[in-house]
């Protein structure tokens, strides 16, 4: 595996954990079909939120939250609507979030959660 | 609190309008988004804004920011909101107390390391915020001299968007603070500021005794300093045409703080100032060349409406050497501010007005070659001049009667005589005496026109002229008899008793007798002696 792989891996690890601390239940993690991947599903209430999650080591090339470009929000929701038809289930707002995760050079790590995103 | 609010100024010409800059910061993508017309110098401050926020060791908010610049329909254009948009981004985000910005204006370019730059127009921008209660005005460094002309405005001067941030933090800085300093409006440079002890705006290294002889082009020119007149030069080659028209900023007073402010606001939108001492206080010489466009001198340009050379001679003198060359829209486009004293420059959504009112100096040859000694035909032919006389009139015709008709005084400059070159200049008269003259003539004026709006004969309206200052009575009686002739305009005559005031201010005559009026005519006319 990859460095970066690791730290991605990793990242998604700390989201997941930082979701169920805020009273978020996980429903799915890293579910792939044809269009792409979602990093994180998870439920709030009788919302279904779609997380995505952004692991960056530095800023050098712009925060983790910067790198969530528009194109990309509009796949996450192209892909909560295909998990939704997947597994049959209804809730009553999709909401996606972005979660981005920044190691510093210490080896801490920031985790910043923007919710609704779009 | 993720809303903040601050103030910056829009121009328009020089007209400056207080803008609103509000900043909000919502859940979101990471982005800046800029609404209110902003143009694409304006757009582009989202870059200049983030790179300048992020050297200055800050942090970039990782949220959606809206910054909105109202009035929203008042098209915003230029660099001079990015210091503006930046501290309401910052306050915004928490990071500067949003409370202390609702009533400061910010006016500056960011660099992308966090500089101030200087903008155009902070003059113009400064008395604005002036007129609309602002009390204190943060301008980049390099503009505060600027800025600091105008009374009761508190300038903070910053050069960075740190020491800006540290000033916002901490409350007032210490005077000589590093990086900041704060500028009492009002204060007028001890150079040349304010006008003149009765003296004249002396230009270094010319001088009205270096013409050699034209003493009727001389008196033409006196008249014409002393009255605000137009004056069409006419004349062959190297007899002194342009050396003149040079030389009559010489004779000219220095400009009246009011006046002086108005002109400096021109040039500061231009960005023509002088760097150091900022405020002009002498009158302004323009001489565009031929090709000039009519963008050029009346103004306008793409994007931002740029003033014209008209404008930038506003209280100075407008001198167009080779007049006839200029092309026919460009002269006729002069008409607009010979008149009505202003430029206006409509374009969509805004117009601009910039005044100009300006002393028109025209100087020509009486024909292409050029040869001839004066107008009149016969001369012509004895100084071997080659062109057909059909050639001759098309020449002059393209100074258009109605131009011709708004100019006052026509001279005729002749060849200079052998004797006149050659002799001894010691005994001609410098500019300082014939200053003095202008000056004199000019107080009289503005005794005269006191408690009015005007303060040169030039400008007196034509109503007025004949209600409240009509020349001696039977001292019209050469000018019906013109009119009889059809060889005057209406406008003319208005022109004539004008000028006729100013030669009896410079004669130190009471009202304009019959004398006074022929020789104003016979100005008029060119046929002078």
């Amino acid at each position: 595996m990859n460095a970066k792989d690791v730290l991605g891996k990793q990242g998604e690890q700390l989201a997941a954990e930082y979701l169920q601390r805020a009273g978020l239940r996980i429903l799915d993690r890293n579910w792939r079909c044809a269009e792409g991947e979602i990093d994180i599903v998870a439920a709030e209430r009788r919302a279904l939120v779609v997380c995505e999650v952004k692991t960056r080591s530095g800023v050098r090339y712009g925060t983790p939250l910067e790198a969530i470009t528009r194109q990309k929000r509009n796949r996450l929701r192209r892909l909560a609507v295909r998990w939704l038809v997947a597994h049959g289930v209804l809730f009553d707002e999709i909401r996606i979030d972005v979660i981005g995760v920044l190691r510093a050079e210490s080896g801490d790590f920031t985790v910043e959660h923007v919710r609704g995103v779009g | 609190m993720p809303l903040a609010r601050t103030h910056s100024i829009a121009l328009v010409g020089v007209q400056g309008h207080p803008v609103e800059i509000e900043a909000d910061i919502e859940n979101g993508l990471v982005a800046l988004l800029l609404v209110g017309l902003p143009d694409a110098a304006l757009r582009e401050a989202r870059d200049r804004i983030r790179a300048a926020i992020v050297n200055s060791r800050e942090a970039w908010p990782q949220r959606r920011i809206t910054v909105g610049l109202s009035p929203a329909s008042l098209p915003k254009r230029g660099s001079s909101f990015d210091v503006g948009i930046a501290v309401a981004i910052l306050g915004a985000a928490d990071v500067l107390p949003a409370a202390s910005l609702a009533d400061l204006l910010f006016i500056g370019e960011l660099g992308l390391d966090g500089r101030l730059r200087p903008v155009r127009g902070v003059l113009p921008a400064v008395v604005a915020a002036a007129a609309a209660g602002f009390g204190t005005v943060v301008v980049p460094a390099d503009s505060a001299p600027e800025a600091a002309l105008v009374p009761g405005v508190r300038v903070l001067a910053a050069d960075s968007l740190g020491s800006l941030l540290g000033w916002l933090r901490g409350g007032c800085p210490a005077d000589g603070a590093a990086g900041a300093a704060v500028w009492q409006g009002g204060s007028l440079p001890p150079d040349g500021g304010g006008p003149g002890p009765a003296g004249a705006a002396e230009v270094p290294g010319r001088d009205l005794a270096e013409l050699v002889g034209q003493p009727t082009a001389r008196r033409a020119a006196e008249i014409c300093a002393a009255g605000g007149h137009h004056l069409l030069l006419l004349g062959p080659p190297g007899v002194g045409k342009t050396m003149l028209a040079e030389r009559l900023p010489t004779i000219l007073p220095r400009l009246e703080p009011a006046a002086a402010l108005e002109v400096t606001a021109i040039h500061s939108v231009a960005g023509t100032l002088p760097p150091g001492g900022p405020l002009l206080s002498r009158p302004p010489f323009c001489a565009p060349h031929h090709t000039a466009t009519k963008a050029a001198i009346v103004g306008g340009g793409s994007g931002i409406i740029q003033p014209g050379a008209a404008s930038l001679a506003h209280h100075g003198c407008l001198f167009l050497d080779e007049a006839p060359e200029f092309s026919r829209d460009v002269l006729d486009a002069l008409r607009q501010p010979l008149e009505s004293g202003e430029v206006v420059v409509a374009r969509l959504g805004v117009t601009a007005r910039f005044p100009a009112r300006f002393t028109l100096l025209l100087a020509a040859n009486p024909c292409p070659c050029a040869r001839s000694a004066a107008a009149v035909s016969s001369a012509a032919a004895r100084s071997g001049c080659t062109c057909p006389p059909a050639a001759r009139r098309r020449y002059l015709a393209r100074l258009s009667g109605p131009l011709l008709d708004r100019v006052d005084v026509k001279v005729e400059f002749l060849p200079v005589g052998r004797a006149e070159l050659l002799s001894d200049r010691q005994f001609t008269e410098p500019s300082s005496v014939v200053a003095k003259r202008v000056e004199l003539a000019r107080q009289r004026t503005a005794f005269r026109l006191r408690g009015t709006r005007w303060r040169l004969n030039a400008e007196i309206p034509g109503s007025e002229l004949r209600r409240s200052y009509a020349p001696a009575p039977g001292a019209l009686a050469p000018l019906e008899r013109a009119m009889d002739l059809g060889e005057i305009s209406a406008r003319g005559v208005d022109r004539v008793i004008r000028l006729s005031w100013t030669v009896a201010d410079l004669a130190n005559v009471a009202r304009p007798t019959i004398t006074e009026v022929s020789y104003a005519l016979g100005l008029w006319l060119g046929a002078a002696a």
